[in-house]
């Protein structure tokens, strides 16, 4: 049983991981989706098995683990959280540039290809140019 | 055990903000009311803030388990003293932000859901600070980051959206891995308890200690913005509104260096410390980052780098791991708060009085501002270390403490990368503010007699100036908050004790 927790965790992970490096935003969310869910298995197989934890249900000895299965439903809930905005934000950015694709760091590229250089060059000319003309 | 009569205090700083925020959703569209209560419940965390540093440093570490149950069960509260004078570090800049906020003429802070994604994330930050449970740890960590997503895409432009998704999906993937590390330490040790964690962590194979410290690194060094994990941080973080940047850059990431410290100092035997690897990483991460502030063109962009590049100095003195190292690590945490944050501001501020965020558009805007002017170089100064400010106090300690660790090569690096700090701060210096603008301004901003006005709004220059007094009375009171901050480091350092206050009150 265990093995087949650890073994669902990995499939987890590994098909998550997969959709996170694809350039769709919705492939990224659901390989999101799949890697919480992946950290969630995790969770609970880090507790021990047993009968319901429940008292007078049977002896103590014999309980499951209550922890994990607590924090794993408490990462489930933020994680559903976090994962609406998420959808939210993905239409919005669907709304405004009519793509699905993440969109670039336009300063970023302008660093990179040195047009905020060539701007320095053509504005420290202009520069000059009024000097002259005062 | 001292002061267990204000112990009740302890969930105040996380209580308050969090019934402010639910007031505010209940106040909706009365600006007024909500404005008030947004002031009202910060300021009473900052008094309590106080109140515990106080207290802490004159009883000792102060523990409130929630419920009442015994201590490895219950979830814990701690403030030690290095949580406490972050706590009032941060609640102070909360403040002056909030202020700020409401002072500025602008769309966000008019949003119905600014002022309680603010009270969230000031629970969120609190939470961090407090907490003495990895799990709860990991809760707060979400409130903040929940929040600040919120805040990051408040008016929802083009470009917001944009850089609100790659931070989300950053921050989502370091909350999953955070999980993924608590559910094998869990199986592991069976807590989530620091104290508790600290005193099974002994029983494990070194290996595997070597492996939870590299794995909660990873964890929290993507929250921090070091090397190589940085990326997201320079171009997420100038997108928001200034305010909402000034938070950010001035408490987000400290919270994420608080935890890294946090866990590595106390759940980690000294043997098991990755140090060598921590020394790495902070000089990557103090080059690549002052690097890319030289690189950029856009204010705000520069000081993002800037911020990745102060991490690596912190980084520097959880690497070395001595007394004196950590000492530095503290006073450089609340140093850079003040100054980040009133960095920050500023540059929200030469928005406002220049019309733009790009040096090559910005000019002269000493003779229009010139108190926006000296704000600028007093906090410039400080963060770049030149002495006798603040900054000048955290990295000569640091400094001190990495020769007599005979790091040398740390040390090279770190004073280098100061300079290069220094040389970033002084092209803003020139292009902004003493040279003459190269293009032009915009008709709007010229008034009828030919010379540009001021703009800037006393409710935004009153907090802006607040801070940058606060850093130099961090610079005045050296001495005595140097010593509190060996105080604090020693508490870090001894984990038996800490141990023994948590387990057994």
């Amino acid at each position: 049983m265990t093995v087949m927790l650890a073994a669902t965790a990995a499939l987890l992970f590994g098909a998550g991981t997969y959709l996170l490096l694809q350039r769709k935003l919705s492939r990224i969310i659901i390989g999101l989706g799949l890697l919480t869910h992946g950290a969630n298995v995790l969770l609970i197989s880090a507790g021990r098995r047993g009968t319901p934890p429940i008292i007078g249900g049977s002896s103590t000895a014999d309980f499951a683990d209550p922890l994990p299965q607590a924090l794993a439903l408490t990462a489930i809930v933020i994680t559903f959280g976090v994962t609406t905005l998420l959808l939210a934000l993905a239409y919005r950015s669907w709304l405004l540039t009519d793509d699905d694709e993440v969109q670039d760091d336009v300063a970023d590229r302008r660093v990179s290809t040195d047009d905020a250089v060539q701007d320095e060059v053509e504005d420290h000319q202009e520069l000059i140019e009024w000097e002259e003309l005062l | 055990m001292g002061g267990a009569a204000v112990t009740w205090l302890l969930p105040l700083p996380i209580v308050l903000p969090l019934l402010g925020a639910s007031l505010s959703v209940l106040a909706g569209r009365a600006k007024g009311l909500q404005r008030t209560v947004g002031l009202v419940t910060l300021l009473a965390s900052t008094v309590v803030s106080v109140v515990l540093l106080v207290e802490v440093d004159r009883g000792g570490t102060m523990l409130a388990v929630a419920g009442g149950h015994p201590s490895p069960m219950g979830i814990a509260l701690v403030a030690d003293r290095f949580a406490a004078a972050l706590l009032v570090v941060a609640e102070v800049a909360l403040l002056a932000v909030l202020v700020y906020a409401i002072g500025e003429p602008g769309a966000e802070r008019n949003h119905v859901g600014f002022q309680s994604a603010y009270m969230i994330l000031s629970a969120g930050v609190a939470g961090s600070l407090l907490t003495g449970d990895l799990f709860s740890l990991f809760v707060s960590f979400e409130m903040m980051l929940t929040a600040s997503y919120v805040l990051l895409t408040l008016g929802g432009r083009r470009e917001q959206v944009r850089a609100g998704m790659t931070y989300i999906i950053i921050s989502l993937i370091a909350s999953t891995l955070f999980v993924l590390s608590l559910a094998l330490l869990y199986s592991a040790t069976g807590t989530v308890n620091m104290a508790d964690l600290a005193d099974h962590m002994a029983v494990l194979p070194s290996g595997t200690r070597t492996a939870f410290a590299v794995l909660l690194i990873v964890v929290f060094g993507i929250k921090a913005a070091i090397f190589p994990l940085f990326f997201w941080l320079p171009d997420s973080y100038p997108t928001a509104p200034s305010p909402i940047t000034a938070v950010f850059a001035g408490l987000l990431t400290k919270i994420g260096v608080y935890a890294m410290v946090r866990t590595q100092v106390l759940l980690f035997p000294p043997e098991s410390r990755p140090a060598g690897l921590l020394l790495v990483l902070a000089g990557l991460t103090m080059v690549v980052g002052v690097l890319g502030a030289i690189a950029q063109d856009d204010i705000r962009r520069i000081l993002s780098f800037t911020i990745v590049s102060q991490i690596g100095y912190m980084i520097m003195g959880l690497g070395l791991f001595t007394a004196a190292a950590i000492a530095a690590l503290i006073f450089s945490m609340v140093h850079h708060i003040v100054v980040k944050t009133s960095l920050f501001l500023v540059a929200g501020l030469v928005e406002h009085e220049g019309g733009d965020n790009r040096l090559s558009r910005l000019g002269d805007l000493i003779r229009r501002a010139p108190v926006l002017a000296v704000m600028f170089l007093l906090a410039a100064l400080s963060l770049a270390g030149v002495p006798p400010f603040s900054g000048f106090v955290s990295k000569l300690a640091l400094l001190q403490a990495g020769i007599a660790e005979k790091q040398f090569v740390i040390v090279a690096v770190s004073l280098v990368v100061s300079l290069l700090t220094l040389f970033a701060m002084a092209r803003i210096w020139t292009s902004a503010f003493w040279s003459r603008a190269e293009i032009p301004a915009p008709e709007r901003l010229v008034s009828a007699t030919g010379r540009r006005k001021s703009r800037s709004p006393l409710g935004m220059l009153i907090p802006t100036g607040a801070l940058v007094a606060v850093s130099l009375t961090i610079a005045v009171a050296a001495g005595p908050i140097y010593a509190f901050c060996q105080r604090a480091a020693g508490d870090l350092l001894d984990r038996g004790a800490y141990t023994e206050q948590v387990l057994e009150p």
